[in-house]
């Protein structure tokens, strides 16, 4: 109550007797609509400062920062190993990528031999990786539009591969399996039937899904034709990912810049032409259907070995050398206290995130701590195209518009 | 009208609005389960067993919510327009017949089971619904807030698009009976057949229509909790906000009620004779039926767009409507001509 109370303090001086002189002319101008940085559907901590006629959009501008941590600056105090852990929490959605993505751009600098067990599982990872996080896009978006129970079937698909990643690492969202050189430690028992039962039961599952969405009329007249992004106004905005392939551009890392071996996989870039909100649901639909594809030939291809490179200024001895080996007592003392030091360099790796190419690029001064560690993160690069996408449309465009970019704040800040 | 029948009527009234209160308290508990059943989730189910004391909970948290008045509302129309809300919705179920005229030991004649009976329900209802607008519409102007003004606009411009299709929509059912009084509707439907089977399009139109008017997924425009936040009752607290749920719980209770009573015979089952006990179950389950078409529409769609939902009250419900009022005056003078 005090706050009313103060309010009545500063009160205007009573109107004055004489008649006021007569206004100006009311102006028709837009009204300013502060949507954030708490609303259901900005996904996070994202402000956009709309500007409304009526309901219709005349500007959107995404104002970005709540949510900044200093992610880039924290690199730099600690050895390349931590950063291992640190990378998959910028994005909380697709952290095996920004796991993968950062111990590529090490093993480049150290320019270290991965065994191929390791390189396989890294595939069925980013695959399984790649479906959860368009299972979430998918319940979301469909949320965002008033369709609530689809987030709950895709969460519980979901839920069982963040069961897979914990079996891996330990952890549900970060299990930080992927280290530079190889993995963690070895997959554990019973790992490979687990993922076969998911990608078994995930073809039904999104089958499920797009009886209820593909052909509903409500889903398409909310999406079709709405959140328009051309392929050059794309390009120009440096989007990637399904940005482009819903407008048109058969552009994917895995076939362009492959890594990890993905040229050897068979499987198909899903590619529409419309560039709305519905391609690009469809082209997410279809990615799922082909990250099963990519997964299940991994998985018939796991070879047995080591999970772990040989190189022992990058890996770690095993347990049993340390009892017999000098040499594997220092190697393991240097590593724990220092790190390994890759030579002077610098080294950008991108990957296929869910989102679009998520590349890290890493700086060596030759010491055991990175001098610099930087991502060019798609939903930063991509909130941008978030006016050109929605105006003119309605406010309920905007949440569209907002759901179809699925910008994960913690990568837009950083 | 005798003191004793004035006496009878209150207190059925009473009953009514007491019945209509719980029943809100309970279709929030039938929402929450059923929608989670939907959802592959278990719903309430710490409250009490089922989570059937969930209610009560809700009611005992908003009364004890602080009562937070936002600066610089117009605080005349801020406190007023709950109340429009809730009054109306109340008053709105006044028409519906509950069961046949019982014997009672008290006096001489039948009594009524129901509140009121007159030659213009239907019209009273639209009239007394067509109020509902003015809560949500002064209470998104009142807040001070752009979310609730936006809420407001377009509750306005809803109902009153979809007020039109509603009333056309019924005007084959009172065009066939011969009378606007729900208790003669479903007294025809009891000697003849349920309106559904004669009037198939007017009951589609107005369940859409029933939507539209009660604020609910996929019309819920004026909340739309992804868009507006929770729209016109965003600056609401307490039992103020609690007034508006209700409102719409109680809306969504008649609109089922008036429903099942123009188009599925009412408190009646064909060819079956029931005691009044009989009539209100009938009636309940009725009304049941209808509260699950909602809540199973709410699990299920998307939500339409603003100028989707202008364009299909207006280019597509109304001209429906239309077309059905036509084909039913047409029939009806086929039927009398050539039968």
């Amino acid at each position: 109550m005090r706050a009313v109370d103060d309010l009545e303090l500063i009160q205007p001086p009573p109107a004055p007797s004489r008649p006021l002189p007569p206004t100006e002319p009311v102006v028709d101008e837009p009204m300013v609509l502060n949507i954030g940085p708490h609303h259901p559907s900005t996904h996070g901590v994202l402000r956009v400062v709309a500007q409304l006629d009526g309901e219709r959009i005349v500007s959107a501008t995404p104002d970005i920062g709540y949510l900044h941590t200093g992610i880039e600056k924290t690199f730099e105090g600690k050895t390349y190993v931590k950063g291992t852990t640190l990378a998959p929490r910028m994005s909380y959605l697709s952290p095996i990528h920004n796991n993968l993505a950062y111990v590529l751009a090490v093993e480049k600098l150290l320019d270290v031999e991965v065994p191929e067990r390791a390189t396989v599982v890294r595939v069925i990872l980013a695959e399984l990786d790649r479906m959860a996080s368009h299972l979430v896009y998918l319940g979301i978006h469909a949320l965002d539009l008033g369709a609530s129970s689809l987030m709950l079937y895709t969460f519980r698909e979901r839920e069982s591969i963040l069961d897979l990643m914990e079996m891996t690492g330990g952890a549900r969202m970060f299990p930080s399996y992927i280290r530079p050189g190889g993995l963690a430690m070895d997959l554990p028992e019973g790992f490979e039937a687990a993922v076969g039962e998911i990608l078994d039961r995930m073809p039904s599952a999104i089958d499920e899904y797009e009886t209820l969405l593909t052909k509903n009329p409500f889903w398409r007249e909310r999406t079709m034709g709405v959140a328009r992004l051309s392929a050059e106004d794309a390009i120009a905005f440096g989007a990637t990912g399904w940005l482009l392939r819903a407008a048109g551009i058969a552009y994917d890392l895995r076939k362009a810049v492959p890594y990890c071996g993905y040229e050897s996989y068979d499987f198909e870039v899903p590619v529409r032409h419309e560039a709305d909100a519905y391609a690009r649901y469809l082209v997410r639909v279809a990615e799922i259907r082909e990250a099963v594809k990519i997964a299940r030939q991994a998985l018939s291809r796991l070879p047995g070995g080591a999970w772990m490179t040989s190189d022992r200024k990058v890996a770690p001895p095993p347990k049993q050398e340390l009892a017999d080996s000098m040499e594997a007592v220092i190697h393991h003392f240097k590593l724990w206290t220092e790190g390994f030091k890759p030579a002077p360099g610098e080294a950008y790796v991108g990957v296929e995130a869910p989102r679009g190419e998520l590349g890290m690029y890493v700086v060596s001064d030759g010491s055991g701590r990175p001098w610099r560690v930087h991502m060019r993160s798609p939903s930063f690069t991509q909130l941008q195209a978030l006016e050109t996408m929605v105006k003119g449309g309605l406010l309920a465009d905007l949440v569209t518009g907002v759901a179809n970019l699925d910008p994960v704040l913690g990568e837009v800040d950083r | 009208m005798s003191g004793i029948e004035i006496l009878e009527v209150s207190l059925i009234s009473a009953a009514v609005i007491g019945a209509l209160l719980t029943g809100f308290a309970y279709a929030t508990w039938f929402e929450r389960k059923v929608i989670a059943r939907m959802q592959a989730r278990l719903g309430p189910n710490k409250a009490g067993p089922a989570g059937l004391l969930l209610p009560a909970a809700d009611g005992v948290k908003l009364i004890f919510k602080e009562n937070v008045i936002p600066a610089a509302v117009d605080k005349g129309m801020y406190f007023l327009a709950p109340l429009i809300s809730m009054i109306v919705a109340l008053l709105a179920f006044a028409v519906i017949p509950l069961g046949d005229p019982i014997q009672v030991p008290w006096r001489e004649g039948l009594m009524r089971l129901g509140i009121a009976d007159f030659n213009v329900a239907l019209l009273y209802v639209l009239g007394v619904s067509s109020f509902a607008v003015y809560g949500i519409s002064l209470a998104g102007w009142a807040s001070n807030n752009k979310y609730a003004l936006i809420g407001g606009m377009r509750s306005a411009a809803q109902m009153i698009s979809y007020e039109l299709a509603m009333g056309i929509s019924l005007l084959g059912v009172v065009m066939i009976v011969g009378s606007m009084s729900v208790t003669d509707i479903v007294l025809w439907q009891k000697s003849h057949v349920w309106l559904i089977l004669v009037q198939p399009l007017g009951f589609v139109i107005y369940a859409i229509t029933a939507l539209a008017e009660t604020n609910r997924a996929p019309f819920d425009m004026p909340e739309a909790e992804q868009e507006l936040i929770a729209g016109y009752h965003v600056e609401y607290t307490g039992m103020r906000f609690a007034l508006f749920f209700q409102a719409e719980y109680i809306n969504m209770l008649t609109v089922s009620a008036l429903g099942a009573s123009l188009f599925l015979g009412g408190y009646a089952l064909p060819f079956v004779e029931l005691p009044w006990f009989g009539d209100l179950a009938v009636l309940l389950a009725k009304v049941v039926l209808g509260m699950f078409m909602f809540v199973w529409i709410r699990a299920t769609v998307p939500r339409l767009r603003y100028d989707q939902l202008m364009d299909f009250g207006w280019k597509v419900l109304l001209p429906l409507s239309i077309l059905n009022l036509v084909l039913t005056a047409v029939g009806i003078v086929a039927y009398q001509n050539w039968m």
